[in-house]
């Protein structure tokens, strides 16, 4: 019960920071600090070419998404090699104004200054990210994830690049539902989304409309899932 | 520089013209009696009520008696969908849409499928057309209504009402068909057009919003949805919202009288601003018919670059438009009419709507098209993606399975 209330407030912190422009043409009410980040977004490249280049160089580079399913993201990093500290992250991003933001805001974050070691930034969760743009709507929250999946790929590029193979952490995916082939990735997606309940979760992904053994489960992923991006630790 | 207000979301809804405000206020204040009262302050209401009614009557080439004043569009086609269901309710069960309908359709027939009722969903091509053929062999004898909307309020594509209300009446199925995108540059004429229901609404035509109408043609029996005191020749029971429907009204005239000079005007600029924003930016996409298409409609879609975040760009220079990206939906879902048209993700997510207006100027057009590339290009420079068109389209068969997959799923 106390769980959930934290969540609840959590989750009307970030409604309240605004709803994004709606289809239908409503207004945007993103705080001061995210439209900063939108209109004047912090370590990109002045052009595509200028990308490719910096990939020849970078340490690492991860890409997650693709714009056929919605997001992509893709994130450079250049690493002190003795003291393991992130001198630049650098990003490209297919995505909404949360999604720049956020992911502007989180290349500060993590380069700014001396710059954090990486696995510092490892322990930078998305919702620290909302939190530095001093909130972000619930339904935007997956897009400051994708800014964290991406630096990931990019950390993980980075080790097998330099050998250290056993650091390599893959999320595989896991089947859930047998019978629509819906994944834990999945699940994670639509709790990200705002599904915070089953009938949520069901309304968005149909699992365990046919699957029905795997229903608890699922709950018990949805409940991870909520406490991992959304719970204080 | 950001002074400039360029207001292209008139299909999402209209500034209301001055003189339908003026006609509204008269009757907040002056005319403010209840048509349904039986002294001298109601009947000046009711006879208001009455002279409104044959106008807009006239305008339909209808009957006064066909008129039904409603609180939106969305209601009317509620009205004219919900209200037939359960008028033949356990005789008949079969209706025939579209997969690009608005959702006012889409979720009244999704809920009626819940009711028992069945629903086929016509495809659309990829310029947002239905096959003829398809809706002929679609008919079945259980089918009551035909629902098919006039113009696309996304893509601006252009039914061939007439004809699918030829198929209609020969197959003795009613026809409703949504007109509100219409209203402002098409013609009404009911007769001309076969219909037996129509809808529109006031928001669309510079009028009030939440004022709406449905032409329901004599000897189409529907259900009132609405219970009470027998209001609208008990279709629709609740007070007359007399200042509304008096804007409404004189809102359809205007807009009616003009629509063939305005039509023309804004079919210059649409395709003006269509050619100059292809020349000028790569990789851009027209969605919707490139001919059969509303006048004042421009859905664009530019590769690599994610809606919103053009939307947020084009707000800040003062530019109001709309987007059929995934990331502006309240669901995260991209568009369901550019996905109908078989077009690929990919090009929804970038899609934009501008939606000139009678407000809109070759100036404004102008600025768009001079301010337009940069955000596109600034984007651009942003994006890990550089897609080919061509290899886009080719990916387009798989999408469409993928599709059609999907909605089997459901
Ligand atoms: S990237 Fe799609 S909603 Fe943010």
């Amino acid at each position: 019960m106390n769980e959930l209330k934290v969540i609840q407030s959590e989750k009307d912190k970030f409604a309240l920071a605004g709803d994004g422009v709606s289809h239908d043409g409503k207004s945007w009410f993103y705080t001061d600090v995210v439209k900063d980040h939108f209109f004047n977004p912090r370590n990109i490249f002045k052009t595509t070419q200028e990308a490719d280049e910096y990939a020849k160089e970078a340490d690492g580079i991860g890409l997650v998404g693709s714009p056929a399913c919605g997001d992509g993201m893709k994130m450079f990093i250049k690493i002190d090699k003795d003291t393991e500290k992130l001198e630049e992250v650098k990003w490209q991003t297919f995505g909404c104004g949360t999604a720049i933001a956020s992911t502007s805001a989180y290349s500060v974050m993590l380069a700014e200054g001396n710059g954090m070691t990486v696995d510092e930034a490892l322990k930078v969760k998305p919702k620290d990210i909302a939190d530095y743009l001093g909130g972000i709507p619930a339904r935007k929250f997956h897009c400051s994830v994708l800014a964290d999946k991406a630096f990931r790929e990019a950390v993980n590029d980075y080790y097998k690049k330099t050998g250290q193979n056993e650091k390599v952490k893959t999320d595989g995916k896991k089947i859930i539902d047998n019978v629509l082939k819906i994944t834990d990735h999945d699940i994670e997606h639509a709790v990200l989304e705002g599904a915070m309940d089953f009938e949520a979760v069901q309304k968005k992904t149909k699992v365990g409309v046919h699957d029905k053994e795997c229903i608890p489960m699922v709950k018990n992923l949805i409940k991870e899932y909520k406490e991992k991006y959304f719970g204080e630790d | 520089m950001t002074e400039r207000k360029v207001y292209m979301d008139n299909s999402a809804t209209t500034r209301m013209d001055s003189m339908v405000k003026e006609e509204m206020d008269k009757y907040f204040t002056e005319i403010y009696g209840n048509p349904g009262s039986f002294h001298s302050i109601g009947l000046d209401a009711k006879q208001a009520m009455d002279n409104a009614r044959e106008r807009a009557a006239k305008v339909l080439n209808a009957k006064t008696s066909e008129i039904i004043f409603t609180g939106s569009g969305t209601e009317s086609i509620n009205m004219a969908i919900k209200g037939l269901a359960y008028a033949v309710q356990g005789k008949k069960k079969h209706i025939i849409t579209s997969t690009a309908e608005h959702h006012a359709v889409l979720e009244t027939c999704e809920y009626l499928e819940k009711k028992g009722f069945d629903v086929t969903y016509l495809k659309v091509d990829r310029d947002g057309l239905i096959d003829l053929d398809e809706l002929k062999n679609a008919i079945r004898d259980d089918t009551f209504l035909v629902s098919i909307m006039y113009a696309n309020n996304e893509v601006g594509t252009v039914q061939d009402i007439k004809e699918i209300g030829k198929i209609c009446s020969e197959k003795n199925v009613k026809f409703h068909t949504d007109a509100c995108q219409a209203s402002g540059y098409l013609d009404l004429d009911v007769k001309e057009l076969n219909v037996d229901m129509l809808t529109l609404n006031g928001s669309k035509v510079y009028g009030p919003k939440g004022v709406g109408l449905l032409y329901l043609k004599m000897g189409t029996v529907i259900e009132p949805l609405i219970h009470g005191g027998g209001q609208e020749n008990n279709k629709r029971s609740g007070t007359e919202n007399v200042p509304g429907i008096m804007a409404f009204v004189k809102a359809l005239e205007i807009a009616q009288e003009n629509r063939v000079a305005e039509s023309e005007r804004l079919v210059a600029l649409r395709n003006k601003m269509i050619r100059e924003v292809m020349e000028k930016i790569p990789k851009v996409v027209l969605n919707g018919h490139p001919t059969k298409r509303l006048p004042n409609n421009v859905n664009l879609s530019f590769l690599d670059v994610e809606g919103e975040a053009i939307l947020l760009y084009l707000d800040s220079k003062g530019i109001y438009a709309s987007s059929g990206s995934a990331c502006t939906s309240k669901t995260l879902d991209p568009s369901h009419v550019i996905l109908a048209m078989g077009v690929p993700y990919e090009f929804a997510h970038g899609s934009i709507r501008f939606s000139l207006g009678k407000e809109t100027t070759a100036e404004d057009v102008d600025y768009v098209i001079k301010v337009l590339p940069e955000i596109i290009q600034n984007l651009r420079n942003i994006s890990p993606f550089n897609l080919d068109l061509e290899n886009v389209e080719s990916e387009q068969k798989k999408i469409r399975e993928k599709i059609r997959i999907h909605e089997a799923k459901k």
